[in-house]
């Protein structure tokens, strides 16, 4: 099968690799996919005082497809708002690497991974948050 | 500048060695005859030129050239064995078919088929070392079990099974022994005689020689009796109907015969050129790990799982520099990982990391000191970008995350 030059490029190069700290109470870390099904991704926001994602990283346990969709998420959550970053679709992901059918799962665990990291983030503020009142 | 992209898959195909092309050029021009044509002398030619090639063939077997029936390939050998021989001891009652669950696929989807028609199946385990359990196999024959259909080598890990114990086995129950060998002829000495063998598969671009033919060797001492799946001439002991492709045949036994000087001289050499691999692998990578039994294997066919690697993302990054095939078939859309590898007892996580290194005739040293670097540099590249990895490196049990499995 071939690649888009876009995968390819992800995959040769890929943006934001890395890991941030998962005590950090400004990150939100999201690990989806599971080894037996061929994908896992981790992927972790840093948020400021502002509500703007300012980082964002990633590790992933997959095929090229699934390495090129998580590059390019981190990519377009830097200095998105919360907000923005919820209407993330797997489409947009697919169109931009122009995946065949077969790797349009890829997508869809992308964006599963950005709900996942938003809703780690809120959870930790809101305990934050308790913990202070109490 | 073009890099020469290195081979290491000869499991799924070999290139025809130079000295079978030159071989069989001629037959396509100059001696272009039917060898069924019995009028005249361009078919006698071509004729002979067939018959040599089916007498080297059956040389490199042990067995008579009578005894050698040209086929497609073996493919079309598998699937004229299996239901071949079914077919006809079925009507007599003997309608039991033993295979092992490793088989290839042509091998499990006749017998599936079979089934179908109403035959029993018995797909027998293999061991976590991927061998057939010899009391297992003895254990599943019944008074009704006319063929028991086991692979010599395995195509995916090239496991090498005990053939001449289970022909025994075979043979003392009165049931015939039907093998799979394409991945062992011309590779590991076979003998139909000594290796208790009623029915063997050959494919002639596993060996050297061109794509599109192979044989079934069918005995005729006790005589094992086969209905034929393609009807016409009744060419081939009207066991296979179709004109013979000359040039094929020639090239097939050109390379039987090549094999059959060269094969010992070529083990030796691909055993230390996969030494050399899994050597170079193992002082450089830690947590990768041999799949199939470590000493009944073709030591040419090496397949590797990478721990913390995605099979289909390592061979992403090889694929500039070399051909090689996943152990997964993760390409696909179903996400299923190898059935070889299920069946042999690997977690799904591993099967996913798999790579299957095939080295052969014309892999050089250097081609494996190439191989190494570039495998090395992708595995460490792609286990710094793994969660799993990272997760391994600090110490956590996989088994203990709780996976939304999707």
């Amino acid at each position: 099968m071939a690649y888009s030059n876009k995968v390819v490029d992800h995959y040769e190069n890929p943006r934001n690799v890395g890991s941030m700290d998962e005590k950090d109470k400004n990150v939100g870390t999201s690990i989806v996919g599971a080894p037996a099904c061929g994908d896992v991704m981790k992927l972790q926001i840093k948020v400021n005082d502002k509500g703007i994602i300012e980082d964002a990283k990633f590790k992933t346990f997959g095929c090229g497809t699934a390495i090129a969709s998580s590059s390019l998420v981190t990519e377009i959550l830097k200095g998105k708002t919360l907000e923005e970053a919820m209407k993330v679709k797997n489409t947009d992901i697919a169109e931009e690497l122009e995946l065949p059918p077969v790797k349009i799962h890829c997508s869809v665990l992308a964006e599963e991974a950005v709900k996942s990291a938003i809703a780690d983030y809120k959870s930790k503020k809101e305990e934050a948050h308790e913990k202070a009142n109490n | 500048m073009e890099n020469k992209i290195i081979y290491l898959d000869y499991q799924a195909t070999t290139p025809t060695d130079p000295r079978v092309v030159e071989k069989m050029i001629p037959y396509f021009y100059e001696k272009f005859g039917n060898p069924h044509s019995r009028n005249h002398a361009m078919g006698w030619n071509a004729e002979a030129a067939v018959e040599i090639a089916r007498s080297n063939i059956a040389k490199l077997i042990g067995a008579n050239a009578k005894d050698i029936i040209f086929t497609s390939g073996a493919t079309e050998a598998n699937n004229l064995a299996l239901k071949g021989v079914m077919e006809f001891y079925g009507k007599q009652g003997k309608n039991h078919l033993i295979v092992s669950s490793i088989e290839h696929k042509c091998v499990l989807a006749s017998a599936y088929n079979l089934e179908e028609k109403g035959f029993e199946l018995t797909v027998l385990p293999v061991g976590e070392n991927g061998i057939v359990d010899l009391e297992k196999l003895k254990n599943s024959i019944t008074e009704k079990t006319a063929l028991v259909s086991i692979m010599a080598v395995n195509n995916e890990i090239g496991t090498i099974q005990p053939i001449k114990e289970i022909g025994a086995i075979c043979h003392e129950s009165g049931v015939f022994f039907h093998t799979d060998a394409a991945q062992a002829v011309g590779k590991i000495p076979l003998d139909v005689e000594a290796d208790n063998i009623d029915l063997m598969s050959i494919s002639a671009h596993k060996m050297y020689g061109p794509m599109g033919i192979g044989a079934l060797y069918v005995r005729r001492k006790p005589r094992v009796r086969v209905l034929a799946q393609i009807h016409g001439g009744g060419q081939e002991r009207g066991l296979r109907s179709g004109t013979l492709p000359t040039p094929l045949c020639v090239g097939f036994g050109e390379a039987a015969r090549l094999c059959a000087l060269e094969m010992g001289e070529e083990f030796k050499r691909l055993a230390h050129l996969s030494q050399k691999f899994k050597d170079g692998i193992n002082n450089a990578l830690p947590k990768v790990y041999l799949n199939g039994d470590a000493d009944k294997r073709l030591p040419s066919n090496l397949n590797m799982s990478f721990a913390g690697v995605e099979g289909e993302s390592l061979l992403m990054g090889l694929n500039k520099y070399i051909a090689v095939s996943s152990g997964s078939a993760c390409t696909s859309a179903s996400l299923e990982s190898s059935y070889v590898l299920k069946a042999i007892g690997l977690e799904d996580e591993l099967a996913h990391t798999s790579i299957r290194f095939g080295i052969g005739r014309f892999t050089t040293e250097e081609d494996i000191d190439t191989a190494l670097e570039k495998i090395i540099t992708t595995v460490n590249r792609l286990r710094a970008m793994s969660p799993i990895w990272e997760m391994m490196e600090a110490g956590v049990d996989l088994s203990t995350i709780k996976w939304a499995e999707h």
